[in-house]
């Protein structure tokens, strides 16, 4: 449809910073040594790759020390084409991260489509972006801890022009933590027993074939596709540090340009490269 | 057989519409009366038929045919049409293909015989016919069935000789039996309370009748009746002809997809493919295979029209208000060959946006508008196309003067853009919608849980709230099939799994489960395979609904398209405002409700067409009924193929619910008046016309049937209730086979079929039937039958016997079947035991249907080394029910054994039978809402010599109201019972009929 096109065409980044209560009620809990300056350098990072060697225009949202999880941005919106949907997260406290972000997303006339509380809120919908994988044909929604069936109504009522699929998560507390595109039909998933299932969940759900990269280590599983202006396929993968057995895999990528990125620091907390960032196309390509 | 009936009705009916029919039979008719004139003519065409007759017939029936000639046969000669109907439905088809070759000659030379006999009728019965005649003039297709009775009760005389003509076809032994069955039948039928009494006398009847024509003596009665008929025949074309014009014209409104009415006039017989072609040549349309006609039900459910079938059939009471609609969407419109059929799907899916029914994004709404206002206002003109001149377009369910600003943005990009390209963007753009092409239908799942299933081109979608939960490919789908208001569909094992598994839905009701089935057979023909599924000629029984997409296929069409060679039509593009009016206004197709009803595929090229106007031929049904033949085959190597022959099937049917039939005399009036109505045919004494068409059948069926080795044979069919059967499927309309049916999608491997036929079992369980089937009928019955002993086995016998021997293929089988059948009763059932593992065979969705075990049903099963199923009996009955019929089609006789204990009894194919304990395998009684289906299995395992025999016997009680196809429930039934037991064949089927019918199909 008008508003399918293969993955990975993005002209707009959106981050938030870390902010220096990043770690503190996290996730992970307050039993993970987290390096505030150094998850600040690994954002600063991701940033400078996205701007100077993706050439995407990049906002950064600043950061907010009462919101100790905004920089895990990618699950506070979740965009396809001109529409945002903002989510409404799981923990209660992560709900006013979105105000921020809808305000970004406001002024890059999208569509904003807030899940709030008429629709989310009584039934009790939740979702996180991080548990959707967008293929560029279809969305698959992972069942989560953070993302229940309501939640995943609300977005197929919101993209109404693709197939959503549920699907369980094994293997990992987000669907993005086991998977993630790694090109317009390829997907990059974790070999992990949990994964698979996952994986055999979404073949048996969608009509479509995809490429299957599969990778041996978890945090090898999240990477950033994005397709560059010039046609040239970028992909954003953890470092051989934190997944040296996965980098071959990569490295089978032909006429990739590979950009190691690490985020060890929020992995710790049970994120990814790609809960750092919200990707959007605002120049439909006729 | 069904040809033949459906030629008569066709010329009768039809005689504009169906020309090719019409040459067919108007020929005979006018030859009728010329014959008719002379004195002679009716031995001359007695003659004529009989030799074709014979030769079908001959082998079952030489001898007794000698026998009985001698002795004076009362009734009329003519019509075996009904029967055949009626019994060859119910025929396995290999049986069908010795008619089928035969057919041609016997059906020509029947139908004059029978006209003639029912102008005889009607001159006796003169105060009758008249309002019959109208009747018929209107085109009821169906006979009164009923009306043998009447004529039993009128003729007694007749009965008994039929008894002696029976007899002699018997074994002298039977003949003795048959005679006191038949007295007690006789009795019986006056008390009003025996179904298969009546039945049984028909089908004697019948055949005294056309061992009399054969053998061209006369009674007293017949040559009064000839001599009537002579008289008459010059009046019967007289007849005819007023028939003719009589025959009414019906207007047709057909809603085009551009919102505009279309009106054509129809012969009311015409079939559905008759009107569709009207319109697809107003539309100059040849691609056609992508579209269908539709109508709302009564219950506002779109339902297909089957271009198979004869409209009025289909719409029953319902307007004759159609739509014209897009069935089959294109996964890649692109690859239409024709602009024209672009610009009709284009239609259609504006339609299905603005309904909500597709649904889109805003931005998807959007677009699709623009590239509508393109293709048909052409560029935007600044000058022209001010601010409103939107706004009578529809481009979504709920439009906002936002989205018509977007609209309006993005048809000025679309500047040079001609129609076509822009018909070819918005088709390209909606193809990728997710819901393109999907057809959803309300269901549960089994757990309760509301869900959609969503039929599309790749297989079938499964839908929670508008999430995919699940998702089954049509390679992945080895078999569909619906039971009652189930659906089940069987999945190939994934790699890990070593057993396929069978996934149910519940469905509203058992109208909605056979939509989605039949939705799910015709994509699934047209998108997977390259070719419909040819009605093969299986040879085994089949049961269960015949229904499958006869149309082409797409690849099919695609190549035909290929092939189209003309310029491109010229064609205006409507403006879609008024689409949109009538979106807005009124009723077209869309509305939201999504569950439709698939019912025959639109095409043309289906084999089925080629058999006769009556659609519902039953060798169409019967034969078409698998899939993948492989799946036999596969299943059970000695059940496949061949295999008939080889194994010994016999179903003894029972005679079953004696008391469940109501008396008669009320239900004859009403039989009569209904086959009157529905028959124009029968103008005098529907009563005498029916029997005699149902005599016809009978014949053509035995004839047809190939071997009879055993003249011991004693089948009882009462034609006359399979007659009806026939009738109300004409009345009732559209359901092929409302309970169940099932469909092999692919052919499944070895290991599949075995499973296949452990499933089997389950479903035989299940009869369906429609609303009225009150549940206590149901329970009854089964009382019924076990309170009936061993007596009525007996009559049962020798009234079973000439179909038998029509049927037998395994001469071998048959005689020692019948003392096996006697041994069963005999002895006590030594062990019961259900065979659980049939029971455990789990469809997940049972829906509310509680499985109650009737122990008491008589059923015996035999098998030896072929397992064969020897009996089966099938007992339809309608609340009102008058009317038995009883059908045995098979040919070993076998004695029903009914005891209000637990009947099981060991079942020896040889004579020799060694009476080893008989287990019962299942029993069962299901009820449902608006279904009630009683089934009782019973299966007897006897070990002789090493070799184990398995003989089942099943009853299955179809309790329903008139809209129940009740023939197509009891080929399903069959089917059921066949595809449960692959290995096994079906040797005998006896139809106990209770009807009334208050249904006017006019």
């Amino acid at each position: 449809m008008a508003n399918i096109y293969p993955y990975g065409c993005f002209t707009h980044a959106v981050v938030r910073s870390i902010p220096e209560s990043f770690g503190k009620l996290a996730e992970g809990g307050e039993g993970f040594q987290t390096d505030l300056a150094k998850a600040q350098r690994q954002m600063g990072v991701l940033t400078g790759a996205l701007r100077q060697k993706v050439g995407l225009q990049l906002i950064e949202i600043p950061a907010d020390s009462e919101l100790p999880e905004s920089w895990r941005i990618e699950d506070i919106a979740v965009i396809q084409g001109d529409t945002a949907l903002v989510t409404r997260p799981f923990k209660q406290q992560r709900r006013a991260e979105a105000e921020a972000v809808r305000r970004v997303l406001n002024e890059l006339k999208l569509t904003v489509v807030e899940m709030g509380d008429e629709e989310g809120g009584s039934g009790g919908a939740t979702l996180e972006g991080s548990d959707v994988l967008f293929t560029g044909k279809e969305f698959f929604v992972g069942i989560s801890k953070h993302t229940n069936h309501r939640g995943a109504e609300v977005l197929a009522d919101t993209f109404k022009d693709f197939a959503v699929s549920t699907v369980p998560v094994c293997g990992g507390s987000r669907l993005k933590n086991i998977c993630s595109m790694g090109g317009p039909d390829t997907i990059i998933i974790s070999s992990s027993d949990g994964a698979k299932k996952t994986l055999r969940v979404m073949e048996q759900l969608t009509d479509h074939h995809y490429e299957i990269l599969s990778v041996p280590e978890d945090v090898a599983a999240n990477c950033i596709y994005i397709r560059g202006p010039a046609k040239v396929d970028y992909l954003l993968h953890p470092t051989a540090e934190e997944c040296p057995n996965s980098v071959p895999a990569f490295q089978r990528l032909t006429d990739y340009t590979l950009l190691p990125s690490a985020c060890s620091e929020a992995s710790k907390l049970g994120a990814a490269l790609s809960s750092l960032c919200l990707l959007i196309n605002k120049k439909p390509n006729y | 057989m069904t040809t033949e009936v459906g030629s008569e009705t066709d010329v009768k009916k039809e005689p504009e519409k169906v020309p090719e029919v019409q040459q067919q039979t108007e020929p005979q008719q006018t030859e009728q009366p010329d014959k008719a004139a002379d004195s002679a003519a009716q031995p001359a065409s007695a003659s004529d038929d009989q030799p074709q007759e014979e030769s079908q017939s001959a082998e079952a029936k030489s001898d007794p045919e000698a026998a009985a000639s001698p002795e004076p046969s009362s009734p009329p000669a003519a019509g075996g049409q009904k029967k055949d109907k009626g019994i060859s439905r119910f025929l396995p088809p290999w049986l069908k293909r010795q008619k089928s070759l035969s057919q041609d000659k016997p059906a020509e030379s029947t139908e004059p015989p029978r006209q003639e006999s029912v102008e005889a009728v009607k001159e006796e019965h003169e105060e009758t016919s008249q309002p019959k005649e109208e009747a018929d003039g209107e085109g009821g297709a169906t006979t009164s069935t009923e009306q043998t009775e009447e004529v039993k009760e009128v003729k007694e005389v007749k009965e008994v000789k039929e008894v002696k003509e029976v007899k002699e076809v018997k074994e002298v032994r039977e003949e003795s039996r048959a005679e006191e069955v038949q007295v007690e039948e006789k009795d019986k039928e006056e008390e009003k309370s025996i179904g298969s009494a009546d039945t049984q006398p028909v089908r004697e009847e019948k055949e005294g009748e056309s061992e009399v024509k054969e053998s061209e003596e006369q009674t007293e009665k017949k040559e009064e009746k000839k001599e009537e008929e002579q008289v008459n025949q010059q009046e019967t074309s007289v007849l005819s002809a007023l028939k003719l014009k009589k025959m009414k014209m019906v207007v047709c409104h057909v809603t085009l997809l551009d919102g505009s009415q279309f009106s054509c006039e129809v012969e009311k017989r015409a079939k559905g493919q008759y009107l569709f072609f009207q319109v697809c040549e107003q539309l100059n349309l040849l691609e056609k295979d992508y579209f269908g006609l539709s109508f709302k039900d009564n219950a506002e459910q779109r339902c297909w029209l089957d271009p198979t079938k004869e409209i009025k059939r289909q719409i029953r009471n319902s307007q004759w208000q159609f739509a014209f609609s897009v069935k089959f969407y294109p996964p890649d419109p692109s690859q239409l060959t024709e602009d024209i059929t672009r610009y009709l799907l284009c239609l259609q899916l504006r339609q299905d946006i603005a309904s909500g029914r597709l649904p889109c994004s805003f931005v998807t709404h959007a677009l699709l508008g623009s590239y509508t206002l393109q293709a048909e206002l052409g560029d935007h003109d600044p000058e022209e196309h001010r601010l409103d001149y939107i706004s009578d377009f529809q481009f979504a369910p709920n439009q906002t003067k936002e989205l018509e600003e977007k609209v309006v943005e993005l048809h000025k990009s679309h500047r040079g853009m001609t129609p076509a390209q822009a018909d070819a963007q918005f088709l390209e753009n909606a193809k990728k919608l997710s819901m393109y092409g999907v057809d959803l239908h309300h269901a549960k799942d089994s757990e309760g849980v509301d869900i959609m299933l969503g039929v599309c081109a790749n297989g079938l979608l499964i839908y929670k709230d508008r999430l995919r939960i699940n998702r089954f490919a049509w390679p992945k789908i080895l078999k569909i099939s619906y039971k009652r208001s189930n659906f089940y569909i069987k999945i190939r094992p994934g790699e890990a799994e070593q057993f396929e598994s069978t996934v149910g839905f519940k469905l509203p009701n058992h109208r909605a489960a056979k939509r989605v089935w039949k939705v799910c057979v015709e994509h699934h023909t047209f998108f997977r395979l390259v070719s419909p599924e040819q009605p093969t000629k299986t040879k085994f029984l089949t049961l269960g609904s015949k229904f499958r997409y006869s149309g082409r296929t797409q690849a099919q069409t695609r190549q035909a398209s290929s092939l189209i060679d003309r310029p491109a039509p010229y064609f205006q593009r409507t403006s879609s405002k008024r689409i949109s009016r009538s979106l807005d206004g009124a009723p077209v197709v869309n509305v939201s409700d999504y569950s439709q009803a698939l019912t025959a595929g639109a095409g043309e090229n289906g084999p089925s067409l080629e058999l006769n106007s009556d659609s519902k031929s039953l060798e169409e049904e019967l034969t078409s009924l698998f899939l993948s033949k492989a799946c036999f085959s596969g299943l059970a190597g000695s059940c496949s193929a061949d295999a008939a022959p080889a194994e010994a099937s016999k179903v003894s049917a029972q005679p079953e619910v004696p008391q469940q039939t109501p008396p008669r005399p009320g239900t004859d009036s009403r039989d009569a008046s209904k086959s009157a109505e529905v028959k124009p045919e029968v103008n005098g004494q529907p009563e005498v016309v029916e029997v005699v068409e149902e005599t016809v059948v009978i014949e053509e069926v035995v004839k047809a049937k190939p071997k009879s080795p055993t003249p011991e044979a004693a089948v009882t069919v009462e034609t006359e209730h399979a007659a009806e059967v026939k009738e109300e499927r004409s009345l009732s309309s559209d359901s092929e086979s409302e309970d169940e049916a099932e469909y092999h999608a692919q052919p499944p491997s070895t290991s599949v079929s075995a499973q296949l036929i452990k499933e089997e079992p389950e479903e035989e369980q299940e009869a369906d039937l429609t609303q009225q089937a009150p549940p206590s009928v149901i329970e009854s019955q089964p009382i019924t039958e076990a309170a009936e002993p061993a007596p009525a086995a007996e009559e049962e016998k020798p009234a079973a016997q000439p179909e038998e021997e029509a049927c037998a293929d395994e001469p071998l089988l048959t005689p020692d079947e019948a003392p096996n059948g006697h041994a069963l009763q005999d002895e006590a059932p030594p062990t019961l035991k259900a065979t659980a593992a049939e029971e455990e065979e789990p469809h997940i969705v049972n829906g509310s249907a509680s499985r109650v075990e009737t122990e008491h049903l008589p059923q015996v099963i035999c098998c030896s080394e072929p397992p064969v199923v020897k009996t089966e009996m099938v007992t339809i009955s309608d609340t009102f029910a008058a009317q038995k019929t009883e059908i045995s089609t098979k040919e070993v006789p076998i004695v029903h054994t009914e005891t209000k204990t637990i009947t099981y009894e060991a079942a020896q194919l040889d004579g020799n039978g060694d009476g080893e304990p008989g287990v019962l395998m299942t029993a069962q009684t299901i009820t449902s809402e608006s279904l009630c289906t009683t089934t009782t299995t019973h299966i007897t395992k006897t070990l002789k010599g090493g070799l184990s025999e398995t003989r089942i016997e099943k009853r299955i009680v179809i309790t329903g109201d008139s809209d129940i196809d009740h023939d197509q429930a009891l080929a399903q039934a069959i089917k059921e019972a066949k595809e449960q037991h692959p290995d096994m064949s079906v040797t005998r089927v006896v139809v106990h009929k209770e009807t009334e019918l208050a249904e006017d199909d006019d």
